[in-house]
């Protein structure tokens, strides 16, 4: 296991290789943990307020749903981008948003093993 | 907005199938609690509960009205939708169970977790249902307990 870290949003966007939709006064926001899911219903049922949101869902609901759990910021993968609601919304609420071309799994496995926890169960035991 | 003795209380209408609009209500939801001063734990635990039940009644529901009353005390959310209801409450409860169909998963929900996460969140939860005519929701999240859930 990694050791815990912290990262900024600048450091998530270089190792992401990450295009910056909305968001780019906000690169210096830190991120203590992430979650990744295609599934909104589970993000409103596991999610965390701070939540780092990786996601595949490209519509208006990926951005409400961040809001609603007040999370951090969402990386949108395998290339995704929301559509123009979704990128209004995000910014009317401050929701810096970013796309990376890499899928989930690898998105996911990038920001692991670079330190960034999961949100919670066994990823974050000691 | 209404004002009165039992505190404040908004009145939400709620289309069903409006896919376009889901969740801009709950997310008023959270403004407006949030402008209040409502300690931010409970705004996200009534955010939620309020989206998910949002959710359903524009998943399953023809139209709904939602009201939110807010006391010293506590937050109450009263749904009331006119739609198919629920023949089977109990199942309905379980997670994982739900008649979602693509068009709903499409949009990332319908996985059967709506109703138990909004019992997860509430403080107090009630929920009645009349096959052919629709379901009522009630849910109470109390303010004195911040960190109860």
């Amino acid at each position: 296991m990694p050791k815990k870290t912290k990262m900024t949003l600048k450091e998530i966007k270089e190792l992401l290789q990450a295009e910056v939709i909305i968001g780019v006064d906000s690169l210096d926001l830190e991120i203590e943990f992430a979650g990744g899911s295609d599934l909104m219903s589970d993000v409103l049922a596991f999610g965390k307020p701070g939540i780092l949101l990786l996601t595949g869902l490209s519509n208006a609901q990926s951005v409400r749903t961040a809001n609603i759990i007040d999370a951090k910021a969402i990386v949108y993968v395998r290339g995704k981008k929301p559509d123009n609601t979704g990128i209004e919304e995000a910014r009317e609420k401050g929701i810096p948003l970013l796309s990376t071309k890499y899928m989930m799994y690898t998105t996911c496995g990038l920001l692991f093993s670079h330190g960034l926890p999961g949100v919670g169960g066994l990823s974050s035991k000691k | 907005m209404m004002s009165d003795e039992n505190g404040l209380s908004h009145r939400f209408e709620i289309n069903g199938h409006d896919f376009s609009n889901a969740g801009r209500i709950s997310t008023n939801i959270k403004a407006i609690l949030q402008e209040i001063g409502i300690h931010s734990s409970i705004v996200v635990r009534t955010a939620i509960a309020s989206y998910e039940a949002e959710m359903n009644v524009v998943m399953y529901a023809h139209r709904a009205v939602l009201t939110l009353n807010i006391t010293p005390e506590k937050l109450h959310l009263k749904l009331e939708d006119e739609g198919p209801g629920i023949e089977n409450i109990d199942l309905a409860m379980k997670e994982g169970f739900s008649t979602a169909t693509d068009e709903m998963r499409e949009m990332g929900f319908g996985a059967g977790m709506g109703l138990p996460n909004i019992k997860k969140n509430a403080d107090k939860f009630e929920i009645s249902s009349i096959p052919g005519k629709g379901t009522s929701i009630d849910i109470t999240i109390c303010l004195d307990k911040t960190e109860k859930k």
